[in-house]
């Protein structure tokens, strides 16, 4: 982290300091945060160093640690079931990213827009978000029953034959993806529509009076101008859809067989069904360097937009 | 002839957008209020005639819903009041202090998967024989909690003007007194947006329960979930008590909706 400088540090320490403080400036902020610390440090640092310990014994619920070294690693590159699992999880994420980004900047274009009961409309498609997601997927599992399930029939009214939605490895993942689509499409929204509001007039006015159509304007303007926007609903998007465990668990358990088992499921199973404490603790290790990457990569984003949490 | 169509178009897409969110909740409503004969009748029966209470009837006197119940208030209010007595002048402090370093802890905090911490957790509450109880889930919650306040009180402090805090302080103001009486008023809007937003991703968990929840001491979700696994499955009763678990999440989210828009857009990260 030392060598690591964003670049909105660099140019935060090229600037003087606008209004010159007393000595004690930095200790005295620092005793509000100390309670923080404190917590932070208990619930927080300490699982997280606990864990890089934990990686590296053999260690079964029951029995005690051993030590060996990088042993649950070199274990794990060679289980076919990770493997797996990591394929599964780049196939789910990989969707669950894209189609949601598609989606929810459509949705922005559409609710940046004045039109009737706009506040209420918006209102409704934000609340699958903010659903618990528990509820949600016992509902979708209703839904997705072969026999008796909704969607079948509403398939059936439209001509298309019943499907087996997660009850076959084939369609197991899209239709998980279907759920996750529907689920967080409305934070990209958010987000997009956040940087929509923010826009300047000044340049779709001139290019009407140049006689740009819609498109022209959306690709050469509009589109430019949200890319940071949208580049920050990418980052997060791809670490929420990392982390997917609710809806996947409710519904699957990561079945049928093994075919909808992300990593996340994967590391869940060797830890709480498997009580191979070490063993998921490698898995955790490997998952935080994705994620602290991923952050970095946010962070990086976040000031290129210029965007004031 | 061509604006028609165009707003035709407009309408269209509305419609296409905001149609899946309101069918799946329809869907669960209509299942919560039919009798079990017309949830497994196919073609399916959209309306519920008549419609019964018999589902949440079911749902309060065969279950220990109303301890489940309990259970999420307490853990989730917990959760959420330590979070904003830490988290609030936390988020003050490194805003004024610029703590640059300990915010990006607190970012990767953040993202990092709800399960990495559960292991260490699961093994600490087992030795002090915390397992199963509501003091374990509060402090688990303090994960979820914490970090989504802070990080939004940093961005509504850095948005305060330092002068007022200053001139406080010339007037002989002590470093606590600036804080409670100019900055923290300020900062209210904030205070609402965090708390809101911690209770909403608290209540809304599930893992923590299930692994370290006990049979009395489980929250909702993973209590519903539990009974969707160990009872006979009845699709009335599980989509009432659905709903009843996810009521007052949709409830905050159509009152402080315009809090929920401003703190996402803000800090735009969800919990995991």
């Amino acid at each position: 982290m030392t060598t690591t400088i964003l670049p909105a540090e660099l140019a935060e320490r090229a600037q003087p300091a606008p209004f010159t403080h007393s000595a004690d400036f930095t200790p005295r902020y620092w005793l509000f945060a100390a309670p923080a610390v404190l917590v932070v440090a208990g619930v927080i640092v300490f699982p997280w160093l606990f864990t890089l310990y934990m990686s590296t014994q053999d260690w079964k619920i029951g029995g005690g640690p051993e030590f060996v070294g990088l042993q649950n690693f070199a274990e794990l590159f060679r289980d076919t079931r990770f493997i797996e699992s990591m394929g599964h999880t780049l196939y789910f994420t990989v969707l669950a990213v894209v189609l949601p980004i598609l989606f929810g900047t459509a949705a922005a274009l559409v609710f940046h827009r004045e039109f009737p009961f706009r506040g209420v409309l918006r209102t409704v498609f934000v609340m699958p978000m903010m659903a618990t997601p528990v509820a949600v997927a016992l509902v979708w599992t209703m839904m997705f029953h072969p026999q008796l399930g909704v969607l079948n029939y509403l398939l059936s009214l439209v001509g298309i034959g019943p499907q087996n939605w997660v009850y076959s490895p084939d369609t197991v993942i899209p239709t998980l993806i279907l759920v996750e689509v529907w689920h967080w499409t409305p934070l990209v929204m958010l987000i997009v529509l956040g940087g929509l509001a923010g826009l300047p007039r000044e340049p779709y006015e001139s290019a009407l009076i140049d006689g740009a159509n819609d498109w022209h304007m959306f690709r050469h303007i509009t589109l430019p101008l949200v890319w940071p926007f949208i580049m920050v609903a990418i980052v997060i998007r791809t670490i929420d859809a990392l982390k997917a465990f609710d809806t996947i668990f409710v519904i699957t358990q990561g079945g049928p067989g093994t075919a909808s088992e992300t990593l996340n499921i994967f590391l869940y199973l060797q830890a709480f069904q498997f009580y191979k404490i070490g063993y998921a603790s490698a898995v955790v290790v490997i998952f935080f360097v994705i994620v602290i990457m991923l952050s970095l990569l946010l962070l990086y984003a976040r000031q290129k937009s210029k965007w004031n949490a | 002839m061509k604006r028609l169509a165009t707003k035709l178009g407009f309408y269209a897409s509305l419609f296409v957008l905001v149609s899946p969110a309101v069918l799946v909740f329809l869907w669960m409503i209509s299942l919560s209020f039919k009798n079990e004969l017309d949830n497994t009748a196919f073609p399916p029966v959209f309306i519920p005639d008549p419609p019964t209470l018999k589902n949440y009837v079911d749902v309060f006197a065969q279950n220990n819903f109303a301890l489940y119940l309990w259970n999420s208030v307490l853990v989730t209010g917990g959760a959420v009041l330590i979070g904003l007595a830490v988290g609030v002048p936390a988020g003050y402090g490194i805003a004024r202090g610029k703590a640059t370093k300990f915010a990006i802890l607190i970012l990767v905090a953040r993202m990092t998967p709800a399960l990495s911490y559960l292991i260490p957790l699961f093994l600490l509450f087992q030795m002090t024989g915390l397992v199963g109880t509501i003091t374990a889930l509060v402090i688990t919650h303090l994960v979820i909690t914490i970090p989504i306040i802070v990080w939004i009180m940093i961005g509504y402090f850095e948005n305060i003007p330092m002068e007022l805090e200053d001139a406080a302080r010339i007037d002989g103001a002590s470093s606590w007194q600036a804080f409670r009486h100019v900055a923290l008023p300020l900062a209210m809007p904030g205070v609402t947006v965090g708390g809101i937003l911690a209770f909403i991703f608290s209540w809304n968990n599930f893992i923590f329960s299930v692994v370290l929840g006990g049979k009395n001491s489980r929250t909702l979700p993973s209590a519903v979930y539990n009974s969707l696994t160990f009872e006979q499955i009845s699709w009335g009763p599980l989509a009432a008590a659905a709903l009843l678990v996810t009521l007052p999440v949709l409830l905050v989210t159509v009152l402080a909706q315009r809090q929920i828009v401003a703190g996402l857009s803000a800090g735009g990260l969800k919990d995991g």
